[in-house]
């Protein structure tokens, strides 16, 4: 017999055990219901389930390609083999069109002409506005002033795609201030306006909906593996922001008991410091933000910390009420992965095997170098390489000192 | 009936303002802004001006139903130190000054502190209840229960988006009164209360005989005349946050606030 999928045994509607919710202003509720409704119903259309899959064949360019990283894995990871999942060479450069391509088919069948988005690193930013150019929808990005300084690339981006896109300068200026502003944006303009959240977090259906629209990477993965490898992976490996690309990969997976699910966090400068992103560890314990109850970095007041990484992607105090859910059954794990040992995994990748990965993506391949040598050259290991890394060569050059001064301040 | 022996002081205040044939004015502040001793003299100067509750917010770091002008006091509450238990302090302090107060707090700092904790203090504070912007009564199970428990009123939110069938359930979930919020938006000063606020009104008191109080964008004593006409309170508050945000310190902060409390206490009383 086979078990129930983990996710079909969580009880009430909107609830992975005891977390996610719905914790919003009234206001919201009538959209979040309408939302609700006809994602429902179309994922159980074929005619949206065609169109959506004739998007990703002949736009996104799915089904994104597996790639053995054989000297990554000898030099790096204990021997270990080691198998990318290349989310990077999606259109636009990451995982995120997965989720958009699926939320702007959605706000044409609600018969709304706006999106609005928060964005971190940019790359969801660069994919909503893509998905709206393509699909001619308004569209406005909200991203914290911190992140448009460190990701100026994808604020070009967007901006050249026909987005406005909007500095956020309240509180820590990063992914989570962005989401506040996006909400209130929501809470104005929600007669014409969607808010293609970016992640598997905010209030239901958001966890359930954009895992689904990215369970296609663990179904690709999963096939692709047997199909190339003859068995299943003994881990599978990703970066944990709000945890889409990691749900993604997972969720084929959970039902696969053999298979470790491992999630990497941002780290910062370690988990003593007091400056890190990672919501498993320290100080983060479950409470409510940003419209679901999951595990969030607060002080004893209940008010939210705020996370630091070099990853714009991973800096952000919660995380997916899903994964909240994993970790406490015991089916996934989570570690934290320091800035530096993700900067040294980039640097790896890019070194043996000529692929420049996000940073983001880097903390799940630091993830393997661990666990590689923990496992040793028998083990199959699948590692979502959730974005490539364009949008951070300035960072990356910055940290490894590559720009002299001349070139630095432009 | 126990319901007449448990009846909240803002209950009371709402009815007797009724039988006075006005609406009652409810003012907003956040306590520890610019610091927790003048943010309570300020609520107490608002009493005195003709305030009759006192809503006392809960900063947060993550205000995503405020504007700039009440997420600039949350965040200056914030870095000046305030500590949630300090909402206490100022319900016992607006309770002496004769006025009734309800808090108003998004979820996680109650979460935090325990529902049953938070609720079992704020009774022994003399304040009457919650008015809670992101907790909706679907997920308001522990807090319903709390609230039970400890006599406290419950106010949820109504929005111009709501169903019909959920103005049935939130208003019947509601205890004290009904926060009817004017428009679809976040807090702060709008040029005119649009006629959102008065359908809603309407809509509402075909399902409930729950007190209706109107907020968000009002700001001058003719707006609140207008809402007065309709709605049995008028929420104001980024109007009387804006007194204290804009002045030069704290002495012409708390004149400029009385000022304004004035003006709006005419407002309902015209
Ligand atoms: C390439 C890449 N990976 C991962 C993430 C983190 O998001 P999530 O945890 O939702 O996959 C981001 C977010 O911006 C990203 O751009």
């Amino acid at each position: 017999m086979t078990e129930q999928p983990t996710t079909q045994a969580a009880p009430p509607l909107g609830r992975f055990g005891a977390y996610g919710g719905r914790y919003v202003p009234e206001a919201l509720v009538a959209a979040l219901e309408e939302l609700d409704e006809h994602r429902t119903k179309a994922m159980a259309d074929p005619a949206f389930l065609g169109e959506l899959a004739e998007l990703h064949r002949s736009y996104t360019g799915r089904p994104s390609i597996i790639t053995p990283v054989r000297r990554f894995g000898d030099e790096h990871c204990g021997g270990a083999q080691v198998v990318l999942k290349r989310e990077d060479l999606n259109h636009t450069g990451s995982h995120k069109i997965n989720n958009v391509l699926g939320q702007a088919l959605l706000t044409k069948r609600m018969g709304k002409t706006r999106v609005i988005a928060e964005t971190g690193a940019g790359q969801h930013g660069v994919a909503t506005a893509t998905a709206a150019a393509l699909m001619g929808l308004d569209c406005t990005v909200y991203m914290g002033r911190v992140d448009t300084e460190r990701q100026a690339l994808n604020v070009a981006r967007m901006r050249l795609l026909g987005a406005e896109v909007v500095p956020v300068d309240h509180g820590s200026r990063t992914l989570k201030d962005a989401v506040n502003e996006a909400f209130r944006d929501w809470v104005a303009n929600v007669e014409h306006t969607h808010y293609v959240l970016g992640t598997v977090t905010g209030p239901y259906p958001f966890p359930e909906m954009v895992r689904d629209f990215h369970r296609i990477i663990g179904v690709e993965a999963r096939a692709q593996l047997l199909d190339e490898f003859g068995r299943l992976p003994d881990a599978v490996l990703a970066c944990v922001g709000g945890g889409s690309n990691a749900m993604g990969i997972f969720h084929r997976f959970i039902d696969d008991a053999g298979v470790r699910l491992i999630g990497l966090e941002g780290g910062g400068d370690g988990p003593a410091s007091g400056r890190h992103a990672s919501r498993f560890s320290g100080e983060a314990t479950p409470g409510v933000l940003h419209g679901a109850f999951t595990y969030v970095l607060q002080d004893d007041e209940g008010q939210t910390i705020e996370s630091h990484s070099v990853s714009a992607g991973l800096d952000y105090p919660s995380v997916g009420p899903e994964h909240a859910y994993l970790r406490d059954s015991g089916r996934a794990d989570y570690y934290p992965i320091t800035d530096h040992e993700a900067m040294t995994a980039f640097e790896a990748l890019s070194r043996t095997e000529g692929i420049l990965p996000a940073i983001e993506s880097a903390h799940a391949l630091a993830g393997a170098m661990k666990i590689g040598r923990e496992l040793g050259p028998d083990a199959l290991l699948l590692v979502s390489l959730s974005g490539r890394g364009d949008k951070d060569v300035h960072t990356a050059a910055k940290w490894f000192g590559l720009l002299d001064e001349r070139d630095s301040d432009v | 009936m126990t319901t007449e022996l448990q009846r909240s002081g803002v209950s009371a205040t709402l009815a007797r303002a009724k039988g006075a044939r006005r609406a009652a004015l409810i003012g907003y502040l956040p306590v520890g802004y610019p610091d927790v001793d003048t943010s309570i003299e300020a609520m107490v100067t608002m009493v005195r001006a003709g305030v009759d509750v006192v809503e006392i917010g809960v900063p947060y770091t993550d205000p995503l139903m405020d504007g700039p002008i009440i997420q600039t006091a949350a965040t200056g509450a914030l870095a000046a130190g305030v500590r949630v238990r300090d909402v206490f302090r100022a319900a016992e302090a607006v309770a002496g000054a004769g006025a009734s107060c309800e808090v108003m707090t998004y979820w996680n700092p109650v979460l935090r502190y325990g529902v049953d904790a938070f609720a079992r203090d704020l009774a022994s504070s003399g304040g009457s209840g919650l008015i809670t912007p992101d907790l909706v009564p679907d997920e308001a199970a522990d807090w319903i229960a709390a609230s039970d428990a400890h006599g406290l009123d419950r106010v949820f939110l109504i929005a111009p988006s709501s169903t019909p069938e959920r103005l049935v359930t939130t208003t019947a979930a509601c205890r004290g009164f009904v926060y009817a919020a004017s428009l679809m938006g976040v807090t702060g000063a709008r040029s005119s209360v649009g006629s959102a606020a008065a359908e809603l009104v309407r809509r509402a008191r075909e399902v409930t005989d729950t007190p209706l109080c109107v907020g968000l964008g009002v700001s001058t004593g003719e707006q609140a005349h207008e809402v007065a006409g309709f709605a049995d309170g008028v929420i104001v508050g980024s109007a009387l946050v804006a007194t204290l945000v804009q002045a030069p310190d704290n002495r012409a902060g708390l004149i400029a606030l009385a000022a304004k409390a004035t003006e709006l206490a005419e407002g309902v009383r015209q």
